[in-house]
């Protein structure tokens, strides 16, 4: 229970320090610890498959990539000068507002549909009453698998991921066409 | 270049065995967490080390081009056989119960998800290794 | 008293929701690309833990098989995690790592075409080009 809170503080205070740096080399590290916290608090919850790949590619994958396209572009982010439209100073203040009051009425509204929500680990929750048990209980019967979420990512919904390796084919393949200079080799 | 000897025999020590880790992932998926994902990730994240230690050219001698997009397709394409071979055994598409030359249902479920996770293995780390050389390349204009 | 209880239940997702709003803000108040790409990837992220906390049960354990006992968890009474949004947040993570390449080189093909990441200077150069 403290370790949870010790990991959500320190994951807000990452999460906050890297949109707020303004040199990016800093943020993408910070936000590769990010991740890997994100993946520590995910071990926490027994969700083992998901941390294990947040773990491999959120904070290897995601980081190596952002480092190698600041290296391909620039360092620093820009100071905001000689943005402001329209003539009147005070304009300038408000607009400079506007993403602040959108971000917190946004807050606001989902909180306020989560008082609707079952409580947290609530184990008769809807989400947990339906489906999963069939799965829990007919997934070495039916496919022989005693890892459930293999079993349901391979056999019961198959699918879905193979929509997912299309995805991935297609990010590779997008890549290659936005960026590879000779075509012929 | 002193500084680069401990990063490179490190590098040149460890690469084998997250490749041989990998590979262990990618088998037991079925048994405890990992999967084809998973493994396929930490593939193509040794690459990405010896790339980024041994500089990219020499990265790139190791996987070619032709390689790294020989196999991005490949991966995909075992994934859609294991289907096809479904059909062909007198199923569904993807219903691993009924592929052709096993007996046994319970064995045949789990080598047909054996044969796709090992697939999308193959795609994820060949497309990891592709985007990373093409993101980190330097321009040539 | 009634509010407690709702406060006790209820403010694990309260944290995640603020930590959305982080992202959020960061992808539509920041000028440079890749500061949005940083806000779009801790964004995505905090929606993913909010949607791993609807599968957290009281007392329960990893959703794999458990074929002998481990201490007080015996396979007669054990009870799993809920594996389903695992299965879902999967597939998400790895969506997410491609939209976050091609939105990478995006950003590339940007700067080695106008010779700025900021979107206000890339706007005013439009501007200026018309």
């Amino acid at each position: 229970m403290i370790i949870d809170f010790v990991l959500l503080f320190f994951v807000v205070i990452c999460a906050v320090a890297a949109v707020s740096l303004k040199d990016l080399l800093g943020a993408v590290i910070i936000l590769g610890a990010y991740s890997l916290l994100m993946a520590l608090l995910w071990t926490r919850y027994n969700s083992v498959d998901v941390a294990f790949t947040e773990a491999a590619v959120g904070a290897g994958i995601t980081t190596v990539l952002l480092i190698a396209a600041l290296s391909r572009t620039m360092r620093h982010e820009e100071a905001p000068e000689g943005r402001a439209p329209g003539a009147f100073p005070w304009f300038s203040r408000i607009t400079r507002l506007i993403p602040l009051g959108v971000v917190i009425l946004t807050g606001a509204v989902l909180i306020y549909g989560t008082l609707d929500m079952p409580n947290f680990s609530d184990p008769n929750a809807p989400a947990n009453l339906h489906v999963a048990p069939y799965y829990i209980e007919k997934s070495v019967p039916e496919t022989g698998v005693i890892n459930f979420v293999t079993s349901i990512l391979a056999s019961y919904r198959g699918y879905d991921t193979l929509g997912e390796v299309t995805v991935i084919f297609t990010a590779g393949i997008c890549v290659l066409i936005l960026l590879r200079r000779r075509f012929h080799d | 270049m002193t500084e680069h000897v401990i990063i490179k025999t490190i590098s040149r020590l460890m690469i084998p065995f997250i490749q041989l880790f990998a590979l262990y992932v990618i088998a037991h998926g079925e048994l405890g967490p990992g999967g084809g994902f998973q493994g396929g990730v930490i593939m193509g994240a040794s690459f990405i080390l010896y790339a980024m230690v041994f500089g990219l050219e020499e990265g790139r001698k190791r996987i070619s081009r032709k390689t790294s997009d020989f196999f991005s397709p490949t991966g995909l394409f075992i994934y859609a056989a294991i289907g096809i071979f479904c059909i062909l055994g007198g199923g569904l598409y993807l219903e691993y119960d009924r592929l052709p030359l096993i007996g046994d249902a319970i064995l045949a479920s789990q080598l047909g998800i054996y044969g796709i996770e090992i697939g999308v293995g193959i795609t994820v780390s060949a497309v990891m290794t592709t985007l990373f050389f093409e993101m980190a390349r330097r321009d040539e204009d | 008293m009634e509010m407690i209880e709702i406060i006790a239940g209820k403010f694990n997702y309260w944290i995640y929701i603020s930590l959305m709003m982080i992202g959020f803000y960061a992808m539509i108040a920041k000028g440079n690309l890749i500061k949005k790409i940083v806000g779009l990837n801790i964004f995505q992220t905090a929606v993913f833990l909010f949607y791993i906390s609807i599968a957290v049960v009281e007392g329960s354990t990893a959703p794999i098989l458990l074929s002998r006992a481990h201490g007080a968890l015996t396979p007669e009474t054990v009870i799993y995690t809920n594996p389903i949004p695992h299965v879902l947040i999967l597939t998400a993570i790895v969506v997410g790592v491609s939209v976050t390449a091609v939105a990478l080189a995006l950003a590339i093909k940007i700067y080695r075409a106008y010779g700025t990441l900021d979107e206000y200077k890339i706007a005013k150069m439009e501007q200026e080009a018309e």
